[in-house]
């Protein structure tokens, strides 16, 4: 894991593998939009509105796939002090919270014909929720100090208490009663999910997947690009410093 | 052919919920695309700026 954590190492695979996520999430949506929305067919219970299933339920997946990559990193970053683990924490949390506002609302327009309710508090839906939030309150965290090592160490704590979210989300419709149905294709048993609307949803699922990826990776080359500038200015702000400096000063020089 | 059109985007009754749901998420897409793009830009025309000889890096 260490061979990749190189930043001039990362800088050269990141350039190489970036084109391919590229052409992955561009021709995996679209294939994805095509199948979802032309192929796949309606439900028999829920007509034609089961096609917001092809984007809730892949931005649902991210959401929580995205945190765990975020909590993982925070938690390189703190053991082992590298900054390129917390570079990465801090790309993929607004990636994560636009997934999560993905999955409430297309989730609340589906509930409101579906349920007769655009939000109701039960356990899936308040864990998801309580991930937007946490995904909010880390970035809040992570800006709210000057020195960004400071700010991931925070930030990369609330990330790895937060960890605590994620079974709660994935086994919320096992442990309580809620309106929300249980799992039907990440289950003990597989999926019971008929195949023709399996198949789209893997396929915008892989789609949504490459487009993080390929978005987590250039803002993490962002970062750097960042962290750079502020290295520059830095220097240059020191060759600035007074020129006579006080005695005090100078004897500690 | 028109009437082929408005069937499908009637979506059986469930217009007014499906495509609102494929425009938020087309739209937060774009807007995570759009604010690393730009942001990216940004930084790097600033870094050229800062260090005008460094050999240009992609």
């Amino acid at each position: 894991m260490f061979r990749f954590a190189n930043p001039a190492r990362f800088l050269r695979l990141s350039a190489a593998l970036l084109p391919w996520l590229w052409l992955a999430s561009a021709l995996l949506l679209g294939a994805g939009l095509v199948l979802a929305l032309f192929v796949a067919p309606p439900d028999y219970q829920q007509g034609e509105a089961v096609r917001i299933m092809y984007v809730h339920v892949p931005a649902a997946w991210m959401a929580s796939f995205v945190y765990a990559v975020m909590a993982l990193a925070s938690a390189v970053g703190l053991v082992w002090r590298h900054a390129l683990a917390d570079v990465a924490a801090r790309a993929a949390a607004p990636l994560g919270a636009g997934f999560t506002l993905i999955c409430l609302v297309t989730g609340s327009l589906w509930g409101e014909p579906m349920w007769g309710t655009w939000w109701v508090w039960d356990a899936r839906l308040t864990s998801v929720l309580v991930l937007f939030f946490l995904y909010l309150g880390y970035i809040a965290l992570v800006n709210a100090f000057d020195e960004p090592t400071r700010g991931a160490r925070a930030g990369g704590i609330l990330a790895i208490v937060g960890v605590v979210n994620l079974p709660i989300i994935k086994f919320s419709v096992d442990w309580w009663n809620t309106l929300h149905q249980p799992a039907s294709v990440f289950r003990l048993g597989g999926p019971t999910i008929a195949a023709a609307m399996l198949w789209p949803l893997l396929v915008m699922a892989l789609g949504f997947m490459a487009f993080f990826a390929a978005l987590l990776l250039l803002r993490m080359r962002s970062a750097l690009v960042a962290a750079r500038i502020r290295a520059l200015r830095l220097m240059a702000a020191d060759a600035e410093a007074p020129v006579h400096p006080g005695p005090a000063l100078g004897a500690a020089r | 052919m028109m009437a082929a059109l408005h069937h499908f985007l009637a979506m059986g009754g469930y217009a007014r919920f499906v495509w609102p749901a494929y425009g938020v998420a087309f739209a937060v897409l774009l807007w995570m695309l759009v604010d690393t793009l730009a942001t990216y830009r940004r930084r790097r025309r600033e870094l050229a700026r800062l260090e005008p000889d460094a050999p240009a890096r992609r």
